[in-house]
């Protein structure tokens, strides 16, 4: 896959379609991939990669990208396409600066979770059919792929690319992910059991701002925290209990936006699980307004955004809250 | 050398933690170390390193300064200071050692900062020997050597017993307070550890980058590169390398109204923010490109230019394995090195 794209890459460059290509530069090791704007066949050649191991969702860069001279071809995976769509629904990219080309996506491998299963000291990685191959420090290893995957890939939502100039491989479908299987846990505890369980994790925040720097829904000119006239602009938190709030108003800020494309989890140095908080939300909306998924296409009304008389009224905090 | 056995470890950390509190790597929900308190039951973790550094102990995120109070025309000047506990830090690799030697210099330079002065006087470090180095550790390229780590006192680990040598005049006080519970001991097994964890430093892949390049005397040229654009581009200006660094110590310092009054603090700040260094005329970091180049050529360039050569990083791979985009100090070394 990754020499088709390289040549599909370079014709597009060649016939004048596109003057940059959006993509991922490969690092030191197998893993540290970043991502890259190529602009010639031998930056291409050079350094542009495809594999497993590509995580990083492309979609937010292009907000900045889409605005320069010229156009630019992006490869997305099926979950990056979500997050396009819903950029282009909030008008955020200019669609005829991309070329977007949709690549599959069989699930990324994550060193963090090879390394959390005593795999260390990891110089190079390669997936071998369903075997991610190790070579450390210390001797060759070998872990099955789906015991190596990101979390957010064992509970992948769809194989389908929702928007795309062209597609290449295989186009896959949406999938029953499962992934609100976490979020009933958690409903089910008691409010007691759920506080200590947030406090537990949401203490351990550094307010690096990863999390919402990496975000595609997170797109405001100057964030409110960032942003002295506020009032509430802070670098630190008081106490634990504010790092708390700054995750709780973020995720309500992304409310009926986020796609649930992972990368929030996948940045947080402190392995905090910040997609399970916008997955209550995506769960709670399902429930309250209807199934919705942000970014599937460009035309459902968003559901917060459009008032119906269906629509649940504040009672439902009562109905809904308290001890179960 | 001194030694415990393994088996007495817990009750090493009691008779610790009986005279001062006890601060030691731990495991935590998210899969890896922080440093905790020890109390009956905490045990240490077995990962090579904390994601956050030992700084915090001296350096913490946030901490407050002083208070003030109005009176009609009348402000009172409260300092909010409380007198700093004696505590240990059991568990500081060398990187970590060595990066408090960097921070010293800023810190303990005139102005001296106090706040810092007090608690690194009310500190004693016991730093570990590393015996299972990654493959982003790299502080071999600075001069650090990971067998022998610098602290007031300094460990080894083995399967058996944990030995010990004191350092310094506090790590000797220490060990005299502990007693009985150590005993002298052979150091042949401390050098047959050292022997192995060696021959591992040996093929750690960035131990022999070329720093040549990165001195004052090349402070235009390195500033001037036009590299630089093709290093930051993917930045996403998050805070992640700096808060994870124990070697930066940048901050802000604001004012946070109480209701009934207004307390001073200070917390650490990121030059990787948009808002670093934004004065009244406005930023004149404009783009992520300068903001990105001066945390590089602060730790590779402006640093060792005025600190005798030392470099405002220990090599302890933090940077490399939590950038939410795998853009490091290492790239910028390899990328900017080769322009010779």
């Amino acid at each position: 896959m990754q020499r088709e794209m390289i040549e599909r890459a370079k014709a597009l460059l060649a016939d004048g379609t596109v003057n940059r290509v959006i993509g991922w530069k490969a690092g030191e090791f197998d893993y540290d991939i970043t991502p890259a704007v190529f602009t010639t066949a031998e930056e291409l050649d050079a350094g542009f990669l495809y594999n497993d191991l590509c995580a990083a969702n492309l979609s937010k860069y292009l907000i900045k990208e889409s605005r320069k001279e010229g156009k630019i071809l992006a490869f997305l995976k099926p979950c990056d396409t979500y997050s396009f769509s819903q950029l282009l629904k909030e008008h955020r990219i200019w669609r005829d600066h991309v070329y977007v080309i949709g690549v599959p996506c069989e699930g990324k491998v994550d060193v963090d979770t090879v390394k959390s299963k005593g795999i260390t000291g990891i110089c190079s990685m390669r997936c071998d059919g369903e075997t991610v191959r190790v070579e450390t420090l210390y001797g060759e290893e070998s872990i099955k792929k789906d015991e190596a995957m990101a979390d957010r890939c064992l509970n992948c939502k769809s194989k389908k690319h929702v928007v795309y100039d062209e597609l290449m491989g295989e186009e896959g479908d949406v999938l029953d992910s499962h992934r609100f299987d976490m979020v009933e846990k958690l409903e089910n505890m008691t409010p007691d059991e759920r506080f200590a369980f947030w406090r537990g994790e949401l203490s351990r925040c550094i307010r690096c701002n990863a999390c919402r720097n990496v975000c595609p829904a997170c797109t405001c000119e100057k964030c409110v925290f960032d942003n002295d006239a506020s009032g509430i602009a802070q670098k630190a938190a008081v106490d634990s209990f504010e790092e708390n709030m700054f995750h709780i108003i973020r995720a309500f800020h992304v409310a009926g936006r986020c796609t649930d494309c992972g990368e929030c989890s996948r940045v947080c140095p402190q392995n905090i699980p910040l997609h399970l908080l916008n997955r209550k939300f995506i769960k709670d909306i399902d429930e309250l307004y209807g199934e919705y998924q942000a970014g599937a296409d460009p035309d459902t009304k968003p559901p917060l955004n459009t008032f119906t008389q269906e629509d649940a009224e504040p009672s439902v905090i009562y109905e809904r809250g308290g001890n179960k | 050398m001194l030694k415990l056995p393994i088996a007495k470890l817990d009750e090493f950390f009691a008779a610790i933690a009986a005279k001062e509190t006890l601060y030691l790597p731990v495991d935590n929900e998210g899969g890896q170390a922080q440093y905790k308190e020890w109390k009956e039951g905490v045990s240490l973790s077995r990962a090579l390193n904390t994601v956050r550094s030992a700084k915090d102990f001296f350096f913490p995120q946030t901490e407050n300064l002083m208070e003030f109070k109005t009176q009609g025309k009348a402000i009172e000047v409260i300092d909010s200071r409380k007198e700093s506990e004696d505590f240990v830090i059991f568990g500081v690799r060398a990187c970590d050692a060595r990066s408090f030697t960097i921070l010293d210099k800023v810190f303990l330079v005139d102005p001296v900062d106090t706040y810092y002065k007090t608690r690194r006087e009310h500190g004693t470090i016991i730093s570990l020997a590393c015996t299972r180095p990654e493959e982003t550790c790299f502080c071999p390229l600075f001069g650090i050597d990971a067998t022998e780590p610098e602290g007031d006192m300094r460990g080894w680990m083995t399967e058996d017993a944990l030995y010990l040598e004191p350092v310094t005049e506090k790590g000797t006080a220490l060990a005299q307070a502990l007693g009985d519970l150590l005993e002298d001991a052979d150091a042949a097994p401390v050098e047959e550890q050292k022997e192995n964890t060696k021959k591992i430093l040996e093929k750690l892949p960035f131990s022999k980058l070329d720093m040549e390049e990165f001195n004052g005397d090349n402070l235009l040229k390195l500033f001037d590169s036009p590299k630089w654009a093709g290093l930051s581009e993917a930045c996403l200006g998050c805070g992640t390398c700096t808060f994870v660094c124990p070697t930066c110590q940048c901050y802000d310092i604001r004012d946070f109204n109480t209701g009934h009054g207004i307390q001073r603090f200070r917390c650490w700040d990121s030059c990787m923010y948009s808002d670093f260094t934004r004065m009244a005329h406005g930023n004149p970091r404009l783009t992520q490109l300068e903001r990105f180049r001066q945390r590089f050529m602060h730790k590779l360039v402006y640093f060792p230019s005025n600190n005798d050569g030392e470099y405002g990083c220990v090599g302890c791979g933090r940077c490399l394995s939590k950038c939410p985009i795998s853009m490091n100090i290492v790239k910028v070394i390899k990328t900017l090195g080769e322009d010779k």
